[in-house]
């Protein structure tokens, strides 16, 4: 696994960019649409991944790390009238703040203490959107302007309500964290991280403050899926409480089941296969439910790691 | 010549049971020493105390000048305290590189050790033989193996002291002599601490040995005091005098 040749795995993920920089160019309007989408929350499955697949730690609370970046772009946006670039950081600072008090609390605890713990801080988030409705928009939500979402660069502006422009901020951000991810993992700390998931006992008998390592990986999870909510909300003008509820908690645990954890790329493969699937569904019945959840249980069953858990198992043991 | 590590007064209690009652302890640098006793008689909670994996009830444990009662395992471990388990806990499912990989780049961090990763793994793989096994993972060795990589993730972290408990246990014969000949060669540069329950091992390996009964130290000494020790033939030995 880690004997592959570095070059050949970060081929195969600048091919993976550069596929998915050529498709915007043949794809038909709504699939780009799509794709861009998919691209965006493929962010939040990767900052999922980090924490669920790698450190082993199974939160149900990761929707309030999303719509804290999702909010803390949208909110500046909306009422502060900032920029995006500025608003996009405030989403990532909300989000690597919030990782970080939560890490700390919910740390304390490990196994199903630790999903339920996640999921009771994620519920007071979602309350609390919902409570302070003046200013989040409650559960209408809030839509920011097609004006609010214009980058000026020197003479050039970028209009994020342009399908190229959208397609390609949504690539940008994938891009850099998906190799951001490729190379955690590959490195010292992504080599303990695993060591924890494997065993946290023997992991302290060698030298390692496992409790920090953990912490850091919570807030770098944090700060993903916020980067992830807030482009979102930049580059979809939309601001919502349903993107805090419970629902968009279980979300990136599917998508990352689905695409393989602890793979790289599988957190993409899984957020596309699955909206694909609903997509695809959803235009023969209004059961579309029930079907995503019939290929669900299929690959569980039958592939329990996941699409690319089970190529890396059956075929290239050397995928990251 | 001053201890490397000393215990005074160390105790641990599980509910009524005082499993290590009152230990006064002293080890030497560069000695080889051997804790023996019956099951029960505290050593895997002795030793598990100095390495910081269990808290005394009281008593302190002193290391090198340093009071590292209250220290968490973690720190004692960079300070150079390593501890092998007496139940196999390798990594099972990453590969042999990795497994040392963890320890080699803790000293790397801690700046006990310069170069890169890779030289440390294989400097260790070599001395315990695992080299040509570096890519398989550890789930896929034999039990023997298990073992002996347990010791190389021990030797990567360049300890002072290196505790082992029970490293023979299921060790074929001719295994064991090859373990003889490397806890020396470990010997060499570090101090070793061991639980072992094969007598020649035991005998073998030691400058000396410590007995425990019943959580205390029942005698202490070289291999030929300990053997002639009418006391420790009772408790331990098998009782059969002649």
């Amino acid at each position: 696994m880690r004997d592959a040749s570095p070059a050949k795995t970060y081929a195969l993920h600048i091919g993976v960019i550069v596929l998915l920089f050529a498709l915007n160019f043949v794809l038909p309007d709504y699939h780009q649409g799509l794709f861009a989408r998919i691209m965006a929350l493929a962010v939040f499955a990767m900052g999922y991944n980090l924490l669920f697949g790698y450190v082993g730690l199974l939160s149900l609370g990761h929707a309030m790390f999303f719509s804290a970046g999702l909010y803390g772009a949208g909110l500046t946006v909306y009422h502060l009238g900032w920029g995006v670039p500025e608003a996009f950081l405030a989403g990532v600072a909300c989000g690597a703040l919030l990782a970080l008090v939560i890490g700390l609390l919910a740390l304390r605890t490990s196994g199903v203490a630790f999903m339920i713990v996640t999921m009771m801080f994620a519920q007071v988030f979602y309350l609390m959107i919902l409570y302070f409705a003046g200013w989040t928009g409650g559960d209408q939500g809030l839509v920011i302007q097609q004006a609010s979402r214009v980058i000026a660069i020197g003479g050039v502006s970028l209009d994020l309500t342009n399908p190229t422009v959208r397609y390609m901020g949504a690539l940008a951000l994938f891009s850099v964290v998906l190799l951001t991810t490729l190379a955690l993992v590959r490195s010292r700390f992504g080599r303990v991280l695993v060591a924890i998931r494997e065993n946290e006992e023997r992991t302290k008998m060698l030298g390692y403050d496992t409790v920090a390592n953990k912490l850091i990986a919570v807030v770098a999870s944090g700060v993903i899926c916020a980067a992830s909510g807030a482009a979102y909300a930049l580059l979809f003008g939309y601001v919502g409480s349903n993107f805090a509820s419970i629902q968009y908690s279980i979300l990136p645990l599917l998508w990352v089941l689905l695409g393989g954890a602890a793979t790289t790329l599988g957190p993409f493969i899984g957020t596309l296969f699955m909206y694909y699937v609903t997509d695809i569904t959803s235009g023969f019945t209004s059961a579309y439910l029930l079907i995503v959840g019939v290929a669900l249980i299929l690959l569980v069953l039958f592939a329990p790691k996941g699409i690319m858990g089970s190529i890396r198992e059956r075929w290239l043991g050397w995928l990251p | 010549m001053t201890p490397l590590l000393t215990t005074k007064g160390l105790s641990r209690q599980f509910g009524g049971l005082r499993a290590v009652d009152g230990v006064d302890f002293a080890l030497m640098p560069g000695e080889i020493r051997a804790v023996i006793g019956p099951n029960g008689a505290g050593k895997t909670t002795f030793v598990s105390l100095l390495s910081g994996r269990i808290r005394p009830s009281s008593g302190a444990v002193v290391f090198d000048g340093v009071d590292i009662t209250a220290m968490p395992a973690y720190q004692r471990v960079r300070l150079g305290v390593a501890y092998t388990f007496q139940i196999t806990s390798v990594f099972a499912n990453l590969t042999v590189f990795d497994n040392v990989a963890l320890p080699v780049q803790r000293t790397l961090t801690d700046g006990r050790t310069k170069g890169q990763v890779r030289t440390g793994v294989m400097a260790a793989l070599e001395r315990t033989g695992l080299a040509d096994r570096a890519g398989t993972l550890a789930a896929h060795l034999s039990y023997g193996h298990q073992r002996l990589l347990e010791v190389a993730m021990g030797l990567a972290l360049k300890p002072r002291l290196l505790i082992l408990d029970e490293p023979t246990q299921g060790l074929a014969d001719s295994e064991i002599d090859n373990f003889i000949t490397l806890v020396r060669g470990i010997a060499r540069d570090a101090t070793v601490l061991l639980i072992e329950h094969n007598m020649p091992v035991v005998m073998g390996l030691a400058d000396r040995i410590t007995v425990f009964n019943s959580g205390k130290i029942l005698a202490e000494g070289t291999p030929g005091e300990i053997r002639a020790n009418t006391q420790v033939q009772d408790a331990y030995l098998g009782a059969t005098h002649g």
